[in-house]
């Protein structure tokens, strides 16, 4: 902090909105598409662990490995074959998404109990049908309480990607400029505005799945 | 219903046999739970055939097997003469009711969804699942405006069962499967679900295959009784009736129970057994000529009846006046009134709680038709003790326990043949 500088520096915000609103988007950008990605390939993983249970072990054994890495780690590995990139910063991020949607989705399907699937068999429900018909809906639950997770926890580590640049560094551009030029205002608000997104997200899907899933916040016994 | 055509269809088991590994270890040598040996049976359409006997006999193995959630090892089940191996699998089980003890109702649906699954399935158009679903609900006894927006939890166990009994109705399937149906449930509300679907069976006329382990039930819901014994073997199929009157073997008897003449009594009406007539009389009627009336007949007394022929009570020739006119204060009204439908079972009960030998059958307008003396409930209570050699058997040795029933001679062989 240089001397006679202001904490919170009110007037810089005002000044500087269309930058903030751009970080802003960017970082969006580095939570939802590594989210997209992550959900896809955690419900395809999903569907053959419940189906295999002997691949269960293997592929948590795996995603959990992933999550391992270090972001910085995984940027330096991807930088030399995608270079300075949005994908160099969106495949670390969509890996580490893995752990948690898959050990969600498959703990979602496997929810589903016994004699639900031995009626829809019984009633002549096709595999597929029985799959997006029933079992996908009723896994929708535990699905969106990953996705929940997944999306704050991402939200976090996007800003790790501002070491890639400033092209898409998104909130984390804002964090390091601040430390690096002892202006306490840029990385106190990118951190607060990473905060708020967090919750926004967390917030956002508890709505998304009590509108989704009317049946599992029926009252009981409303007669 | 809307669609009176009533379709059942016939099911017939062909030498079926199911084998799955023999169990190893310290059960070795013991028969194989599930496992089905050498079934052959025909339920006739339109009919409930009961599947009952303890746990592991393959009761429920072989209700699967009809709509292949099991596939026979050996054998044929025939549906209407056709294999059912032939037909498309989703093809046969849409047109199949199937039912199971924890009902299965997909949670994430309506009630009025749920119950339309299977006409969904086979592409009916949106306005006619509606109003099929609240055809059923109706035809199960729940308010269709009042359930079908509700979700499966909502609803008590009873009136899940309900749903469930209706879900597998709604494509109007020739045949239902029924897997425990009633087990979940308080013996008060599986009482009256027995009887309401009863009552539901005399209008669809189903051919309907129903698994059970409790043998009352067994009895008061079977046009026929297959009783399985460990080992998936057959031990006896007919008629209830039949059955308890003449056990095919040891095995059987036992699994009836002793009680075997009062099982009897509950599945006959007082329809079924000859009545008595009553000496009768009315209010202001000569006494002296009512008392030699009453006097003629072997019991002795008067039944004072109304002008519209319905009971007043009895009266003792002995408190009939010499000369005058019978009145209404005569009258003792302690004998017990059933009519046509009344179960044996039920006119002994309350014969026996009013302590008196004789009940007055009554027609629906209430008048009288005859009465029902205890005696004749004993005659018929008898009759079905000529198979009694079974009872004759030595209680079971407790030291030992009871003898398994892999000793039963008619088992063995099928416990061989498992492990061959």
């Amino acid at each position: 902090m240089l001397p006679g500088q202001q904490i919170f520096d009110f007037g810089w915000i005002a000044g500087h909105l269309d930058s903030i609103f751009l970080r802003i988007v960017q970082h969006l950008q580095l939570t939802v598409v590594p989210l997209l990605l992550g959900i896809v390939i955690s419900l395809v993983l999903a569907v053959w662990v419940v189906r295999q249970p002997r691949a269960y072990a293997p592929v948590t054994a795996v995603t959990g490995l992933l999550y391992t890495i270090p972001s910085l780690a995984a940027f330096a590995v991807l930088r030399p074959i995608f270079g300075l990139t949005l994908l160099t910063a969106i495949i670390p991020l969509t890996t580490y998404t893995l752990l948690i949607l898959v050990r969600n989705f498959s703990a979602g399907f496997s929810a589903v109990p016994a004699e639900i699937l031995e009626a829809a068999e019984g009633m002549g429900y096709t595999r597929r049908q029985r799959l997006f018909r029933v079992e996908l809906p009723l896994a929708v639950p535990l699905i969106i309480a990953g996705i929940r997770l997944a999306s704050v926890t991402t939200i976090g580590l996007a800003t790790i990607a501002a070491v890639l640049g400033d092209a898409f560094g998104g909130l984390g551009q804002l964090i390091t400029e601040g430390i690096q030029n002892f202006f306490p205002t840029k990385y106190l608000l990118g951190a607060a505005l990473s905060v708020l997104l967090a919750f926004a997200a967390d917030f956002l899907f508890v709505r998304i799945e009590h509108l989704v899933t009317p049946w599992a916040h029926a009252k009981a016994g409303a007669r | 219903m809307a669609d009176q055509h009533r379709q059942a269809a016939v099911v017939e088991f062909d030498h079926v046999t199911k084998r799955y590994d023999a169990p190893t270890g310290k059960d070795k040598g013991k028969p194989t739970p599930g496992a089905v040996n050498d079934l052959s049976l025909k339920v006739p359409a339109g009919k409930i055939c009961i599947l009952v006997g303890p746990s592991g006999c393959g009761k429920t193995t072989s209700l699967k097997m009809v709509n292949r959630l099991i596939e026979p090892t050996s054998g044929k089940i025939l549906i209407d003469g056709v294999d059912a191996s032939t037909r498309e699998l989703t093809e046969l089980r849409r047109s199949i009711g199937y039912v199971i003890q924890q009902v299965g109702l997909f949670p994430h649906q309506t009630i009025g969804e749920n119950v339309a699954t299977v006409p969904r399935l086979l592409g009916w158009p949106k306005a006619r699942l509606r109003e099929r679903s609240e055809e059923l609900l109706g035809l199960v006894g729940l308010d269709p405006a009042k359930y079908r927006d509700r979700f499966p939890s909502q609803l008590s166990g009873g009136e899940r069962q309900r749903v469930g009994v209706a879900r597998a109705l709604a494509a109007d399937p020739p045949i239902m499967l029924m897997d425990e149906p009633f087990g979940a449930v308080d013996p008060i509300v599986r009482d009256r679900l027995q009887n309401e679907f009863l009552r539901l069976q005399e209008t669809i006329a189903k051919t309907i295959l129903f698994v059970t382990h409790d043998i009352d039930e067994a009895i008061k819901m079977g046009d026929l009784v297959a009783v399985f014994q460990t080992g998936g073997i057959l031990a006896q199929f007919g008629r209830p009736l039949d059955i308890l009157a003449a056990p095919a073997s040891e095995f059987v008897a036992r699994f009836v129970g002793q009680d075997r003449g009062l099982k009897r009594l509950s599945l006959l009406r007082v329809a079924d057994v000859p009545l008595r007539p009553a000496v009768t009389g009315r209010p202001g009627d000569n006494s002296a000529d009512a008392r030699r009336r009453a006097l003629d007949d072997p019991l002795r007394y008067l039944l004072l009846i109304d002008h519209g022929n319905k009971p007043i009570g009895w009266v003792g020739h002995g408190d009939i006046p010499a000369e005058g006119g019978l009145s209404e204060s005569m009258a003792n009204p302690s004998s017990p009134i059933l009519n046509k439908r009344t179960t044996l079972k039920d006119a002994l009960s309350m014969m026996l709680d009013a302590d008196v030998q004789t009940g007055i059958v009554v027609d629906r307008t209430g008048a009288v038709q005859g009465l029902l003396s205890i005696d004749t409930i004993a005659d018929k209570m008898r009759e079905g003790e000529h198979a009694a050699a079974f009872d004759q058997v030595p209680p079971p040795d407790p030291e030992i326990g009871d003898p398994d029933l892999a000793d039963d001679p008619a088992a063995e062989p099928a416990a061989l043949e498992v492990e061959a």
